[in-house]
């Protein structure tokens, strides 16, 4: 349903996944978006290795923090960060790369795994994987279905619909391998004998290479899927493999699917095979000015104005910086922030196109009724967000807006649609959060 | 001729019926309505701003009749001669309060708070704060984009556009309580007036460590305790890495404000002080 097609503009897809070198200090956040923020286990002064606990999870949907550098902690403070608030992060200042002994660095392909479900969920907990699509969600969590609800089938998804974006597509090129790996525990920690990896049309060297390997796979299969953002939306994509629609206010599990992004699949190979938490991932600096469009393999906490100058710094005109991609990113205040798990992108956006273009009336074009992925009314939303209806706003399943933007991409009439229902959205969901 | 008459007799006597079976009706359902309701609306500023809670004037009125004593009712617009106005009107003692007024509680001026990035969303306050922490490094101070202005009734508080922050007409002020339910970071407090409109106040909100909120903002609160010393009549407390004063504690003796080292610490209307040794001019 729905759904839009920007233009691609995938300008750094094909270019090697390159490592990033290590700054003087690094700032790792211990708050990574969704989730209550861990707490710290190390205090100033202490030596820290790379791999090495420095946060601990704090409640079920929150996730470990480790260090992704060595060093010494230079302190606990608070950072601004990708969100543009300050939180609390660990201040590392970075000597020499001492890993854990226990982290397994070489780079052969471990595809045995005789661990039984409870220690893979385990494993994946202890390392700290969050979802990496961007929403940060623990991906033991969704490892770990409500009694009574049994998973039939995983789904791996390597949609990557938004633009400019492309650290997924390399990480399918370069880690094909290792991701079925990955795939393969999953299933196992799910207990279901059939995985679907999704890649849109446009990746054809990605869905190439991943059907090649994935012969050898037993239940994994590869869906060449049409191209259209929002596709890489969980519920949008469990509609366009098995034709399921999850219903409004529920979960995935609720019709037998299990989502989970291709980056995190290759995070949870490392964790379980190599023993390796989550201390670092491919981040895509891209841009229509950028000098030097790439991916880069980041560790956690690195600021992005350290990646930024490795990939040749900030170009000339550029109007806005955004993390994430063009849909779904936010602007960043400044490059001062340091990288966090859900981190994918450096967007540099050309100041003439990142100016807002005047807003007029709303001339009910339903324009944006028809690309919203999840069958709202967005121009229906806005006028009582601007009005303050919550309990309108409830009835019309604000709820179940996603921010994927498509309504604002979309309307000839430049209304800025999803501000109005995000806080729209936010409002309806203290409200009924204070009702529990 | 034969015809008009029946049709007259019928329609008088289906009228008749009716009148009759109306005027029982009437008597059976009648509402009885205090007339004192209409009394007490009419005493009252005819504002409908809801700043007693209640909607609107009538309904303010209805709770008045209807209440025992006037706890919890005050009307802030008209305020004492209105509540006495009422109270004549239902024969009770009214309550007197301590007149209040909007004080906005932040001081980073565009010179105090440098802008670190442009915001170019939708002007709104709430949208900008659902966003992000704001335009400055302060993420707890004001945004500026005038929500509070949009909100009075009363056309008394106003964004200054060289400042960018809001300020207080105290003359049209009638501390309805609009502006503080508007502002997304909490700013805006009713306080005392004060007697001849004095008042002293932290004009500050900024929660972070003192070295942080230093850099964001030169007047801000760092919360290093001074003026919570200095106090003879322990009106001020440090909660939060930010210093309250307590205006019910509070006699404006003006200490705190010579200590503040941050001049984060505002007097409003006070006469310039004695100068004994060099000071800094300070206030408003």
């Amino acid at each position: 349903m729905g759904g839009i097609h920007p233009k691609e503009n995938k300008l750094s897809a094909g270019k090697k996944i390159q490592i990033a070198e290590l700054p003087k200090q690094v700032v790792i956040p211990l708050s990574h978006y969704i989730g209550s923020p861990s707490e710290a286990v190390v205090k100033k002064g202490d030596m820290v290795k790379v791999g090495q606990l420095i946060g601990k999870a704090n409640g079920f949907i929150s996730a470990n923090v480790h260090s992704s550098v060595s060093g010494k902690v230079a302190k606990i403070d608070v950072q601004l960060d990708a969100s543009g608030y300050k939180r609390p992060a660990v201040f590392i200042d970075v000597e020499g790369d001492e890993w854990l002994e226990t982290i397994d660095r070489s780079l052969e392909i471990k595809q045995e795994c005789n661990l039984t479900k409870e220690e893979i969920v385990n494993k994946i907990k202890e390392a700290g994987i969050v979802g990496l699509g961007g929403a940060t969600f623990p991906a033991h969590v969704k490892l770990s279905p409500p009694p009574g609800k049994k998973a039939e089938l995983l789904i791996i998804n390597a949609v990557e619909c938004e633009s400019y974006l492309t650290c997924d597509h390399q990480l399918m090129l370069e880690k094909g391998e290792e991701i079925l790996v990955g795939v393969s525990i999953l299933m196992k920690a799910l207990d279901v004998n059939r995985a679907v990896v999704g890649i849109e049309n446009n990746k054809k060297d990605a869905i190439a290479h991943l059907t090649g390997l994935a012969k050898s796979y037993k239940g994994i299969e590869i869906a060449p899927l049409k191209v259209r953002y929002p596709q890489g939306g969980e519920k949008q994509l469990i509609d366009a493999i098995i034709r399921r629609q999850v219903p409004s206010g529920k979960i995935p599990i609720e019709v037998g699917a299990v989502v989970q992004n291709v980056g995190t699949t290759f995070a949870v190979y490392e964790a379980v095979q190599k023993n390796k938490p989550m201390i670092e991932r491919v981040l895509t600096v891209t841009g229509k000015n950028a000098p030097n469009p790439g991916n880069y393999l980041v560790r956690l906490g690195v600021y992005l104005s350290t990646v930024v100058d490795t990939a040749g710094g900030v170009p000339e005109g550029t109007g806005k910086i955004v993390g994430g991609g063009p849909m779904m990113g936010r602007s960043l205040m400044n490059l001062n922030v340091p990288m966090a798990k859900g981190s994918s992108g450096v967007l540099f956006i050309k100041e003439e196109e990142s100016i807002r273009k005047p807003i007029k009336n709303c001339i009910r074009c339903t324009k944006c009724v028809s690309v919203c992925p999840m069958g709202l009314e967005p121009f229906l939303l806005m006028t009582q967000s601007e009005r303050n209806m919550w309990p309108e706003m409830e009835t019309n399943r604000v709820m179940d807006c996603i921010e994927c933007g498509s309504c604002s991409y979309t309307c000839p009439s430049n209304r800025p649609l999803l501000d109005y229902i995000r806080y729209g959205k936010t409002t309806v969901g203290g409200i009924l959060r204070n009702r529990k | 001729m034969n015809l008009i008459l029946i049709s007259l007799l019928t329609l008088g006597i289906v009228g008749a019926i009716s009148a009759v079976i109306l005027f029982f009706v009437a008597k059976k359902f009648h509402v009885y309505e205090d007339t004192r309701i209409n009394d007490v609306e009419a005493a009252l500023p005819a504002a409908n701003c809801g700043g007693c809670g209640f909607p609107g004037c009538r309904g303010f009125a209805n709770a008045c009749v209807k209440a025992e004593t006037f706890d919890g009712l005050f009307c802030p617009v008209g305020g004492n001669d209105t509540m006495q106005k009422v109270a004549d009107i239902l024969g009770r003692t009214a309550i007197v309060a301590a007149p209040t007024v909007a004080v906005v509680r932040c001081g980073g001026t565009c010179d105090h708070r440098p802008r670190m990035n442009d915001y170019d969303g939708v002007k709104h306050c709430f949208i900008a704060h659902n966003l992000y922490s704001g335009e400055t490094g302060c993420s707890f101070g004001c945004l500026g984009l005038g929500d509070c202005e949009v909100s009075c009734e009363f056309d008394a508080i106003h964004v200054n556009p060289v400042t960018k922050l809001p300020e207080v007409d105290e003359d049209k002020c009638t501390s309805c309580g609009a502006c503080v339910k508007a502002c997304p970071k909490l700013l805006i407090e009713l306080r005392k007036k004060g007697p001849k409109s004095r008042r002293i106040y932290v004009s500050c909100r900024n929660e972070d460590k003192g070295h942080i909120a230093r850099k964001s903002c030169d007047v801000s609160c760092i919360a290093c305790g001074k003026c919570e010393k200095v106090c003879p009549h322990e009106a001020i407390t440090i909660t939060n890495n930010l210093a309250f004063i307590h205006d019910d504690k509070c006699k404006l003796c003006r200490k705190c404000v010579e200590v503040c080292p941050t001049n984060a610490i505002v007097e409003l209307n006070f006469p310039p002080r004695k100068v004994k040794e060099p000071l800094t001019p300070e206030g408003a």
